[in-house]
């Protein structure tokens, strides 16, 4: 350029080389650059190559039996018909059975771990209860077949027959033999498992409210319920909602510990003490013994549904919680 | 109209209501989790013995260990980690320090890669089956560290990206003030300070996939024999767990026992080793 012609050749030189180094600096951080983005673009397609995948892997069912694949209740591999309703109904009816237990357990630890307990107590109980979170699914499923089934049915299920058993109208949810293994079984294990995921949210957020509001009720003579259930609820309700879902959405997916207690029977009762199926048990249970390409492609169908409601549901969980967080400034 | 008398009992007594079932939920809630651990790491304890480590798994109805398991889950793991955690480190590198001019592209990533991190392993195992099993036209140890890879990749994304969101923005400036390109201060400034949230991310992705079972069952399947050949079905201890616990002998169960009790004391000492590693580190830093 012109100025190194107008300095000594020395400096040019010089000059010359840190432009080459500039040159070659810009070109690895631009190949640095897409090497980092190539792994972030991989988050996507991880996700939407599992949806296309099952979903081509699927194909061959949602062909052969169209609507019928959701709606009917024949699941029957020798001949080679198969309907997912008992496995769909039996993932939502555990997953609902899990919410109803987990929803309040989790919105009483989140009022422990913030306004009752402590302070010095508040840090143990809240990692003890996420070591429950940490425990892998497989041991929920063994200590589940081995140790809680047959305390449900030496102790919870005969109750549960005697008393709920002949009530009017959900009687009927509540009648069948004390077997231990079944949907009510299971949703309880279900219920357990998101607890902690579900009570962390809550606890987060409840964190969030500013102090000053909580402190406007209280100088207003309000009971520490009172703030909570008027004041810390409604500010934080969206994100509230979306742990549940977020709860919601590991329930519907959790495999092993429901493949160990649900029973893997493909029928319909309207008993929560019969057992039962659910997709990921269905899918689990029976992979390895899928002798034809209809079995296989039903089985993979089966994972496509899963997926696309679980991402749904997670979905929901993700926006109702980002919400929260663009309100914090974050 | 409610007498004031009437009125201030009901509401202490809700308030005091609300408290004790607070209480009880989180006993509640504990109660689980002694329940459980105390059922595996007794009836574990009780199967352990040295033949846990040195035998394979053997037939039904004779004496036997895991070794096989052992080893086959601790190749998948660790293969796993090293797939996942470079790639999640660089995608959680790229959302941190690199997407700063692409907001909305920045924010799909982050929000698909929550979606991700909750979403079900097995789904992923049956990715990897009909991407890689069924193409390759065999089960094998590395599909499965595929599919544990793919567990791994989101944990560490979301840790490296929030840890490196935390070093102080003084660091970049000074370091690129000096001239040095991005990324040499990406590399040996920014990874340097984040290195202890990093690590956790790593070691929490490794806790959560020790006890993964569902997405092996369609890529490793499983294995009743000693095998060095990660390119062919390959045991696992959860799996073993799964298959050994459901069967009617006492031998096997015992040993799924053991294999229960051998996950779970190494899922909780990395889990809890991962946040005491953090929570030392930032007192450090605090102090």
């Amino acid at each position: 350029m012109t100025v190194s012609a107008t300095v000594s050749p020395a400096l040019g030189a010089e000059a010359a080389q840190a432009r080459d180094r500039s040159a070659s600096e810009t070109r690895q951080d631009s190949l640095f650059r897409w090497v980092l983005l190539g792994a972030a673009t991989l988050v996507l397609l991880v996700l939407g190559g599992a949806a296309l995948s099952m979903l081509w892997g699927g194909r061959l069912a949602f062909q052969t039996f169209g609507w019928h694949f959701i709606l009917s209740d024949d699941w029957d591999p020798v001949g080679r018909h198969f309907g997912a309703f008992v496995p769909i109904y039996g993932t939502l009816v555990s997953s609902a059975i899990a919410m109803l237990i987990a929803v309040p357990v989790s919105f009483g630890i989140a009022l422990f771990l913030t306004e009752i307990a402590p302070g010095w107590l508040q840090g143990p109980i809240a990692a003890a209860i996420e070591l429950l979170a940490g425990i892998p699914s497989i041991i929920y499923g063994m200590w589940g077949l081995f140790s809680f089934v047959p305390f449900m049915s030496d102790y919870v299920l005969p109750w549960v027959n005697d008393h709920l058993g002949p009530a009017p109208w959900i009687g009927v949810l509540f009648r069948g033999p004390p077997l231990g293994i079944g949907m009510l079984t299971a949703g309880i294990v279900l219920g357990i498992m998101v607890i902690p995921f579900i009570s962390s949210v809550m606890r987060d957020v409840f964190r969030t409210v500013p102090a000053s509001l909580k402190e406007s009720a209280y100088a207003l003579g309000s009971t520490t319920w009172e703030v909570v259930w008027k004041v810390v609820l409604p500010y934080t309700r969206s994100a509230v909602v979306g742990g549940i879902f977020l709860g919601l959405g590991r329930a519907l997916g959790e495999t092993m510990a429901v493949t160990f207690v649900l029973g893997n029977a493909h029928q319909l009762s309207a008993s929560l003490l019969m057992p039962g199926n659910s997709i990921a048990a269905t899918i689990a249970n029976e992979f390895t013994e899928a002798d034809s390409d209809l079995y296989l492609s039903s089985l993979i169908a089966l994972g496509f549904l899963l997926f696309v409601v679980t991402l749904i549901v997670l979905a929901i969980a993700r926006l109702m919680l980002h919400n929260l967080a663009r309100r914090e400034g974050r | 109209m409610q007498s004031p008398r009437g009125l201030i009992l009901r509401r202490r007594g809700s308030n005091i209501a609300s408290k004790l079932l607070g209480t009880a939920a989180t006993l509640f809630g504990l109660s689980w989790l002694v329940w459980i651990l105390i059922v595996t790491l007794l009836n574990g304890a009780r199967a352990l013995s040295p033949h846990i480590f040195t035998q394979i798994t053997p037939p039904p109805g004779s004496e036997g260990g895991l070794a096989n398991a052992l080893v086959g889950s601790a190749l998948m793991s660790i293969l796993g980690v090293l797939i996942g955690a470079p790639l999640g480190i660089a995608a959680g590198t790229y959302l941190a320090e690199f997407a700063e001019r692409r907001p909305v592209w920045r924010e799909t990533i982050r929000f698909v890669n929550d979606i991700l991190l909750s979403a079900p392993s097995i789904v992923l195992g049956l990715f990897v089956y009909t991407i890689y099993v069924r193409q390759v036209g065999h089960f094998s140890g590395i599909a499965g560290a595929i599919a544990l890879a793919l567990i791994v990749l989101p944990v560490v994304v979301r840790t490296t990206d929030e840890t490196l969101r935390l070093v102080p923005n003084m660091m970049r400036e000074a370091a690129l003030s000096l001239g040095i390109p991005r990324w040499k201060v990406t590399m040996q400034v920014l990874y340097r300070a984040a290195l202890p949230g990093i690590l956790t991310g790593v070691l929490l992705g490794l806790a959560r996939i020790t006890g993964e079972t569902a997405p092996l069952l369609f890529t490793a399947l499983n294995n009743q024999y000693w095998s060095n050949n990660l390119d062919g079905p390959t045991a696992s201890v959860p799996v073993i767990i799964f298959q050994f616990a459901m069967s009617p002998y006492d031998s096997w169960i015992s040993l799924a026992w053991a294999g229960a009790f051998v996950v779970t004391i190494v899922v909780l000492v990395l889990s809890v080793g991962a946040r005491a590693f953090l929570l030392k580190n930032r007192m450090d830093a605090n102090a």
